[in-house]
């Protein structure tokens, strides 16, 4: 088993509902919540834990069916724990054009990654997106969320030692 | 009384390249100098420059500096503020002239653009209302609260406005639709889910405007009869989303928003919902569903959601850009607006200009413009001297525009028939180095990616497309390739069920109608005219320019370089998998390829 399994088994042995009640409290006899309770508790957990969507289902009374339907749906869903610091790096057509593809290749490279992976030490997770929205400053990529613009390879191990 | 004003672009382009930095610095020097009582700053909306960020204007005398550091902020001060001269060396060069230049209004990059949309960006705080209201805000919804709501309708079908998020569907015909629906409860859905790569214009006026568009939704809420609204936005975009709640809630303060507005006995409530990252939520029918909670995938029309949207009820959905329009409708007058622009498109339109370009950023230009005037005049030409190649115009759903159509005037009709679309307006200029094989595979890889997969020609389709492209530019292509492409892409633009896939064989079919040699080079010759596709190229040494530094030969994964030290290498072409990582560690440019 992996770090990130070991994790994973470890919250949810330790699952507490409280936390996820606590989100709940605002939505309850809403209609159409299901993507913001999930991004809620997303934010709380850092990813979407298996008992967590049980619980939303119980007390939003949706099918988990339905809830894992959405949950899996949307990009910005995670089931799988994710590390300290998320990269985002743009694959949007002007950095496509500007030559993102050495980029995320070096950063790949460095962290031993594939795009949705994290690292071994939990520090980083490597994301591709499909547009960032700062064409301008195209190659770019997000850590967290500061905005890293005009890459090149040669500025990857800075930044990344800067973390 | 304050002296001067500093603008400040805190637009996110600026904001990565450092503005925030700039706004310390400036507070701390103009503390030290006790200064803060005569100089005051705004942290503004995007310029649309923000190749050239962080900006820095000094006011009354409308000085342009860019790409400002903390660390010139000192001089800044010293120098301008204090002292009353121009530092020269952070003004903007001029790429043609080699001339440096003062006020925006000298930079063609500007100088060509027609502001209308745009006119508050990068001018007023976003985060101010009253800076809104000087410039003429909400006086569009003061008008239209003393007009009948048919008429409101009336006045911005006759301006002849189209939807400005890709298909062009007039919007006054939209909201009479919506109008024209009977039922007690109605939505005004603004649609901000901006997912087309290369485009950002709805994400800077939401940064930069945020009452604009609320006074659009506003008056769309009024003329259709609804009293509530939606604004869908990405998540990627958390500043837009931070502005827009503080406008909200100041617009509910000065009573623009919430119950009885301006005495009016109109009623108006306006919700956000954040998107959770899918590119088809852009498509309206799938909106709705994302905000109902659902999977995001989009339903057979009719019924168009005029009749049956949101929740069942009639709902009129309407882009960020189209509705921030609205406003300037209702203020200065359907003829007003509709002198600006085409016979068939009228007004303006907002393009995201990047790619090969030596300026790039947002540019808002009169309708009927040509591409030329947008790529060499606004844009200042290619970079590096490099010679146009192509312009993609539109985004996934888009096309690519060869050299022979520089001269095409800029509109929804123009466009079509060229076979590319207006789509969102993202422009990416391409240069000799741009392989336009290589281009639509990168289409395909995200329209295919983001396919929700309800239908069968999208799903499939995309997947079959991106699997002939992938072999074409691997080097194994055959012959019946291109007419295998074209065959499925017109399949897939015929029957599929919503927007995304019936745009998404555009790039395919306009590259293969224009770039047809580039497609038989890589097929029939083997060949990637642009040098782009990696597994087409052929790596060597160039003897005279290798001083023998090993560094090639110590990165080559495949151990495909021989030589002495400070003896020239040479690649042995059995062994090389053309990974290109030789090329990249050559600090004397010595590898090259063929």
């Amino acid at each position: 088993m992996c770090e990130c399994e070991e994790r994973a088994v470890a919250l949810e042995e330790e699952f507490d509902p409280e936390r996820c009640e606590g989100i709940l409290q605002e939505f309850l006899g809403k209609k159409g919540m299901t993507v913001p309770v999930l991004q809620k508790v997303q934010d709380e957990y850092g990813y979407l834990p298996r008992p967590a969507l049980e619980y939303v289902s119980q007390r939003l009374r949706i099918p988990a069916s339905k809830v894992f339907g959405v949950a899996t749906f949307y990009a910005q869903f995670h089931l799988q724990p994710r590390g300290e610091n998320i990269i985002r790096v743009c694959r949007g057509t002007a950095c496509h054009v500007r030559g993102v593809s050495k980029v995320a290749d070096k950063l790949k490279e460095s962290l031993s990654v594939d795009v949705g992976e994290t690292t071994e030490d939990m520090k980083f997770t490597y994301e591709e997106v499909a547009c960032i929205g700062a064409c301008g400053l195209a190659p770019v990529m997000m850590i967290n969320d500061k905005t890293f613009g005009k890459l090149t390879t040669d500025k990857i191990t800075d930044i990344l030692e800067s973390f | 009384m304050y002296e001067k004003h500093v603008l400040i672009c805190a637009g996110t382009g600026c904001i990565s390249s450092g503005a925030i930095e700039v706004q310390d610095a400036l507070e701390a020097e103009l503390k030290k100098h006790n200064m803060q009582n005569k100089v005051r700053i705004i942290m503004s909306g995007c310029h649309g420059f923000c190749e050239k960020g962080p900006l820095f204007i000094v006011f009354p005398e409308d000085i342009f500096y860019c790409e400002i550091t903390a660390e010139d902020v000192p001089e800044l001060v010293e120098e301008h503020l204090i002292k009353g001269n121009i530092v020269d060396r952070l003004l903007y060069l001029d790429p043609t002239t080699g001339q440096r230049v003062t006020s925006h209004e000298d930079i063609l990059f500007y100088s060509k653009q027609n502001r209308l949309v745009l006119r508050n960006c990068g001018v007023i705080d976003p985060e101010n209302i009253d800076e809104y209201i000087l410039r003429g805000g909400y006086l569009g919804l003061k008008r239209a609260l003393t007009m009948d709501p048919f008429d409101v309708v009336g006045e911005v079908k006759k301006s002849g406005l189209r939807g400005r998020g890709g298909a062009g569907f007039s919007t006054g015909m939209k909201w009479e639709f919506a109008f024209n629906s009977q039922n007690n409860k109605k939505y005004v859905v603004c649609n901000a889910d901006e997912g087309d790569p290369g485009a950002f214009m709805d994400r800077s006026v939401l940064e930069g405007d945020p009452h604009a568009v609320l006074e659009g939704i506003l008056i769309a809420g009024q003329a259709i009869g609804s009293d509530e609204a939606y604004v869908y936005v990405r998540a990627e975009y958390p500043l837009a989303i931070r502005r827009l709640r503080t406008a909200i809630e100041q617009a509910e303060e000065y009573g623009m928003i919430g119950e009885n507005i301006l005495n009016s006995g109109f009623n108006f409530k306006v919700n956000i919902k954040e998107g959770a990252g899918a590119f088809v939520c852009g498509e309206e029918t799938a909106l709705l569903a994302s905000i109902e909670g659902e999977r995001g995938m989009p339903r057979p029309r009719p019924p168009f959601p005029a009749v049956k949207g949101l929740w069942g009820k009639p709902t009129c959905i309407n882009n960020v850009e189209t509705l921030a329009n609205v406003p300037l409708i209702l203020r200065r007058g359907a003829d007003w607006f509709s002198s600006v622009g085409t016979e068939g498109s009228k007004g303006t339109k907002i393009f995201a200009l990047t790619g090969k370009v030596n300026n790039t950023g947002l540019c808002e230009v009169a309708m009927g413009i040509t591409i030329r005037e947008i790529v060499f005049d606004i844009g200042g030409g290619i970079r590096e001297g490099k010679k146009y190649k192509a312009v993609q115009i539109g985004g996934p759903s888009g096309g690519c525009m060869p050299e022979s159509h520089l001269d095409l005037p800029v509109d929804f009709d123009s466009l079509t028939a060229a076979g590319a679309m207006m789509g969102s307006g993202g422009m990416v200029v391409m240069d000799e180095e741009t392989c336009m094989v290589d281009l639509a595979r990168y289409f395909l890889a995200f329209t295919q990616n983001e396919s929700c997969g309800k239908c069968t020609p999208c799903r499939e389709g995309t997947k079959r497309m991106l699997e002939t492209l992938e072999r074409i530019t691997q080097g194994k292509g055959q012959e019946g390739d291109i007419e295998l492409l074209e065959k499925i892409a017109t399949t897939v633009k015929d029957s599929s069920l919503c927007g995304l896939g019936q745009t998404a064989p555009n790039p395919v079919l306009t590259t293969v109608r224009y770039f047809k040699d580039e497609y038989e080079a890589h097929i029939f010759d083997r060949r990637c005219p642009a040098g782009q596709c990696k597994e087409l190229l052929t790596y060597y040494i160039d003897e005279e320019l290798c001083t023998g530094c090993r560094a090639c030969k110590k990165v080559c994964p495949a151990d495909a370089i021989e030589g002495e030290k400070k003896e020239p290498h040479v690649i042995i072409q059995e062994k090389c998998i053309a990974c290109g990582a030789c090329l990249d560690r050559c600090k004397f440019d010595a590898v090259k390829t063929k």
